[in-house]
């Protein structure tokens, strides 16, 4: 965040743009929010407070520990959307090659400097919080590679801009795979996929790359490993796959996912009152990947469904500010936020219900996690800037036309 | 870092027309996956719910059964023949023995010193255990010592998974009192759980295993409780409280055992043994029944040699096990067999009043017919004698059996053999040669007759055709392969030869006898019983047992008058078998009615038998007696059943009333 702030901040000051970028600025709050964003935002972050409150003792301490340490979270996350909401997205477009170099740089760093958790090197511990450098690095993703998208937008015909974005993407989607964060580094793949699919990449070309997908994921998951080369880490091979055969893993991942199921059935119509499967620890990761579990069996499917409703909206918006957008930034910047949203809360619900493998991804904005919520907080802020400036110029456009006309 | 300025204007890029499509694709993908998802939520939380709660609760609950106390087996007047008490057991948990085999070697070793026993009973008694309930503590020691617990208690760092704990155990206020009677208790065996008496029984509980304990098991059981506590994913118990499931404690068996003359029974039994041991015979065993005569109620009932029931409150060790329940030389007796049901011998004369009564009500014998003088009778070329040769005139049948002629009964004995199985039949109907009933283990015992005869001529020579070259040590049916004669139904009119049966088939003949008698012919097979009611631990009545007669039985009123006067007289008259071991009894409060029997047994002492019945008016009670190569009747046993007779009425319990008439 402090980085988009300074670029923003800076900007304006000191070059020739500095006029209208004043007045911009000015008029930004003055700005329209979109309500129904703001609504299913603020609900998620109830319903994150409340599976919070159900989960037992954690890693970090006690539920209530949990519960204040993300209430701080969500309202610095919240302060943050709203801040970024009243800026002009539109700014971020040439600033693209050094946002990505600053996300490569972010990730290397926390490669050579970063504390081990779970026996991967993700974060940075500072005092108050651990800096994910792959989770923040998702917003830096969608704005680097939109606005190199759009850069190329009169080549998006030709095969080598696809793969030349596909390749930018992935360089960064390696340093996210090496640290290793096998569950973000999907993240990575789908938002640059989105961003090509939204800005209007051709059909073939996105089938290649899929087809091109699927080959190499069978190649590492299974080809490669059945010929004895291990390109992912045995544990990483095995969270994989274990969706596809829980029976046989009742003691590795398959019991994870197997509690998960237990924690959520148990929860029946309304949810159970003394839900003894998160708060006795047998729900793994009950505070963060997990946590619908939790909340699944302390409020049951009425519970679940509330917050499935929720997502439900808050997509919907999505959808709705990414075909208002008045320029095609802001539209790629939405339809990246849009994937990386809808893609963790599906794998993320899938994984709980076990219909999907467990990848380490987070439920977006009611996973316990600083990092995380900021992520999501950041990206929605863009998106609601996009709607701002959107609505903005229809309504002068609505002001303007009848003037125009007498 | 130096940027190029943003130049809005000239790179803002216009919305492509195609957009709207592609929003409406990824809009079509979000509801196949929001779809997919509330359809597997459905799944698992409406449709499967049930089933996830109940796996939820299996992965917290724990549950830890809580044995229960068994009922108390009480006398008549409710004293405890057996109770319950609580000891400081000393037990292994095996989750907490140490991994290596050395290690636990050596724990054994260090145990097995402090309680006195072997290491390798206590290594065998944790892998039984193991193979019992898994996991579950091992009783090793219910009677340590408090200076080998104090000893344990000092050094439980040094042997872990050593632990005490207390244990209700069965309680015997009465030592070996009525051991066979009472039975013992033991952990269910996996072959036991598969029976259907042992139906929803979990393993390792405590069950009856012989005797009046086996026999109510299910009364006396109760319902084991348990005591449940939440573990988290680590297998720690949280403290959250759960209300336990207390045990139910089982009922009580109310029976008709009169403690006292239990006792006065056991300790004549004893006497009887020490007195003819002293005389130089063998008397190996004994065993007596004593029982209402009216309704089968059996007041006391004992064997010799005994056992003390404690002993199988702890694992038994090898050679505790040996000594009773193990295999048996010929001839060594067991103190866990119940002779008084389960041992089968020849009564001797003590059947001649049956005889008398078959030869009679089938019409072979007039009552007042004299005839059989002694001392022999001469039968194709065999002698058939009197004890010691007697030398009896000839006599009707009450004068026969005051003395006990031998010849007089032999010569019955001919005439029954051509009146082919009446005696065998009037035996059978008394109850000789039949199972009673009674809750104890028995066995049938045998009348022999022609039908009998042939049957164990063929099962011998079947035997001699598959043992061609060892059929005498292999094949004992019969000693020769003959017809039914005349010599064996003489054999059996004295109670001699093939005839088995046991003291309490005796007893239940004399019943009815007596019962017939007293009825004017009109008699009751009874059935004798040991239960009379089961009552709640509070002592409320749950259940009065009941053993209704078996059949009805009519005998000659007029018959029956000469039996009881010849067996009277057997006990009052001068040369009456059992007149000098009743000397001194007052005849006109309680007359007497007594035949004394001596079973020869091939190459050995014989057998020594006294059946009796004392009249009352209220508490009439029929004795039956036996000591194994104990000698002559007279001798051995009909002592013992003076001795239950003067407990019975003149005892310091004379003045309590029968248990019949105690509403339980």
């Amino acid at each position: 965040m402090s980085t988009l702030a300074r670029t923003a901040r800076v900007a304006p000051s000191v070059r020739p743009a500095e006029a209208e970028a004043r007045s911009s600025t000015l008029a930004s709050l003055s700005l329209p929010l979109d309500p129904w964003l703001v609504l299913a935002l603020v609900g998620l972050a109830v319903c994150s407070l409340l599976a919070l409150g159900s989960t037992g003792q954690g890693a970090a301490g006690s539920a209530s520990y949990y519960v204040q340490r993300q209430s701080i979270y969500l309202g610095i996350g919240f302060a943050a959307m709203l801040v970024i909401s009243r800026l002009d997205y539109a700014l971020l477009r040439s600033y693209a090659r050094p946002i990505y170099a600053l996300l490569l740089l972010s990730l290397l760093f926390v490669f050579a400097l970063g504390s081990s958790a779970n026996g991967s090197v993700r974060a940075i511990q500072f005092p108050l919080f651990s800096f994910q450098a792959s989770e923040i690095g998702k917003v830096l993703l969608i704005v680097s590679l939109s606005g190199l998208f759009v850069e190329r937008f009169r080549q998006i015909r030709e095969p080598r801009t696809t793969a030349l974005l596909m390749l930018i993407a992935l360089i960064a989607t390696m340093f996210v795979i090496i640290q290793p964060d096998i569950g973000s580094s999907m993240v990575y793949v789908v938002i640059a996929l989105a961003i090509l699919f939204v800005g209007g990449t051709p059909g073939r070309h996105l089938a290649a790359i899929l087809a091109l997908g699927v080959l190499a994921v069978t190649v590492v998951l299974f080809a490669a490993p059945a010929a004895g080369v291990h390109v992912l880490k045995q544990y990483q091979e095995e969270r994989l796959t274990a969706f596809l055969h829980p029976n046989q893993n009742a003691h590795k991942q398959g019991w994870q996912q197997e509690q998960s199921k237990i924690a959520i059935g148990s929860g029946e119509k309304t949810g159970a009152k003394t839900p003894t499967q998160s708060a006795l620890n047998f729900l793994p990761e009950a505070q963060t990947d997990f946590i619908f579990a939790s909340l699944g069996e302390r409020y049951g499917f009425v519970g679940a469904a509330v917050v499935l409703s929720l997502f439900a909206l808050l997509i919907w918006r999505l959808l709705r500010i990414l075909t208002i957008a008045k320029d095609l930034f802001g539209a790629t910047v939405t339809g990246g936020v849009l994937a990386m949203i809808m893609f963790q809360v599906f794998i993320n619900v899938g994984m709980t219900v076990g219909i999907s493998p467990i990848t380490g991804i987070t439920l977006p904005l009611v996973s316990y996690g600083g990092s995380s919520i900021m992520t999501t907080m950041l990206g929605l802020g863009l998106v609601q800037s996009v709607y701002a400036r959107a609505r903005s110029t229809n309504a002068r456009k609505g002001r303007a036309t009848p003037a125009t006309a007498s | 870092m130096i940027v190029e300025p943003p130049k809005p204007s000239a790179t803002r890029v216009s919305v492509p027309p195609l957009l709207a499509m592609r929003a409406a694709v990824l809009g079509v993908i979000a509801l196949l996956a929001f779809g997919a998802i509330f359809f597997r939520l459905w799944y698992l939380q409406i449709l499967s719910g049930s089933r996830y709660v109940a796996e939820a609760h299996a992965n917290a609950i724990r549950e830890v059964p809580v044995p229960a106390p068994r009922g108390e087996i009480l006398d008549s007047e409710g004293r405890p023949l057996v109770s319950d008490k609580v000891v400081d057991a000393v037990l292994i948990d095996p989750t907490r023995l140490p991994e290596s085999r050395r290690e636990q070697a050596q724990l054994y070793r260090a145990l097995g010193h402090v309680l006195g026993l072997s290491a390798h009973h206590i290594e065998a008694l944790v892998a039984h255990g193991h193979s019992e309930v898994p996991y579950a503590p091992v009783t090793i020691d219910t009677e340590a010592s408090p200076q080998a617990l104090t000893i344990l208690s000092e050094h439980a760092n040094e042997l872990p998974g050593v632990v005490q704990e207390p244990l209700r155990i069965p309680d015997y206020p009465y030592g070996e009192l009525a051991a066979q009677v009472l039975g013992y208790v033991g952990q269910v065996s996996p072959a036991e759980l598969k029976k259907p008496a042992f139906r929803g029984v979990p393993p390792g509980t405590i069950v009856g295993q012989a005797g009046l304990e086996y026999y109510y098991e299910p009364y006396l059981r109760g319902r084991e409780g348990s005591q449940r506590f939440e573990v988290n994913a680590a297998n720690e118990a949280v403290p959250v409280y759960l209300p336990p499931a207390p045990p139910t404690r089982g009922d009580n068996l109310r029976t008709s055992l009169d403690v006292n003359l239990q006792r006065a029974g056991e300790r004549a039994l004893r006497e009887a043994i020490d007195r003819q041991r002293a005389a130089g015979k063998p008397a190996t065993a004994a065993s007596f029944v004593a029982m209402d005569p009216m309704n089968g109620e059996v007041l006391a009932i004992g064997s010799y040699p005994s056992f003390d029931p404690e002993a199988f409150n702890h694992p038994l060790t090898k050679s505790e096990f040996n000594a009773l329940l193990g295999p048996r030389a010929p001839g060594e007796p067991s103190p866990t067999i119940n002779y008084a049901t389960e041992g089968l011998f020849p009564t001797g004369s003590a059947f001649k009043p049956i005889t008398a009564m078959a030869a009679m009500e089938g019409g072979y014998v007039n009552p007042l017919e004299r005839f059989g003088p002694g001392p022999c009778l001469e039968i194709g070329g065999l002698k058939f004698c009197n004890a010691s040769d007697a030398p009896f005139p000839p006599m009707d049948v009450s004068e026969a059996l005051t003395v006990s002629s031998d010849t007089y009964f032999f010569t019955v004995g001919r005439r029954a053999f051509l009146h082919e199985g009446s005696i065998q039949a009037m035996a059978h109907k008394l109850g000789v040669g039949e199972e009673t009933g009674i809750e104890l283990n028995e066995y049938p015992g045998v009348v022999p007759d022609a039908r009998w005869r042939a049957e164990m001529n063929r099962r011998q020579e079947k035997c001699e055709h598959e043992h061609p070259s060892n059929a005498k040590s292999e094949c004992a049916y019969v000693s020769e392969v003959k017809p039914w004669t005349e010599g064996e139904e003489m054999d059996l009119a004295v109670g001699q030869g093939s005839l088995q049966t046991t003291p309490l088939q005796l007893a239940v003949a004399y019943s009815t006898l007596v019962n017939a008698w007293r009825n004017n012919g009109d008699g009751v097979k009874v059935r004798p019983h040991i239960g009379i009611a089961i009552t709640s631990p509070s002592g409320r009545l749950v259940r009065r047992l009941v053993a209704p007669p078996l059949y009805h039985v009519h005998l000659d009123p007029e018959y029956l008058g000469y039996v009881f006067e010849g067996i009277h007289g057997a006990t009052t008259l001068p040369g009456g078998t059992s007149t000098a071991v009743w000397t001194g009894w007052n005849q006109s409060a309680h007359p007497t009615y007594g035949k004394t029997g001596t079973a020869e047994v091939y190459g050995q002492e014989e057998d020594s038998w006294y059946a009796c019945y004392v009249a009352d008016a209220k508490r009439p009670i029929v004795i039956t007696a036996t000591v194994e190569h104990g000698g002559y009747g007279e001798e051995a046993a009909a002592p013992i059943a003076r001795a239950l007779a003067t407990e019975w009425f003149y005892g310091r319990s004379s003045t309590i009333v029968k248990p019949s008439e105690i509403a339980p």
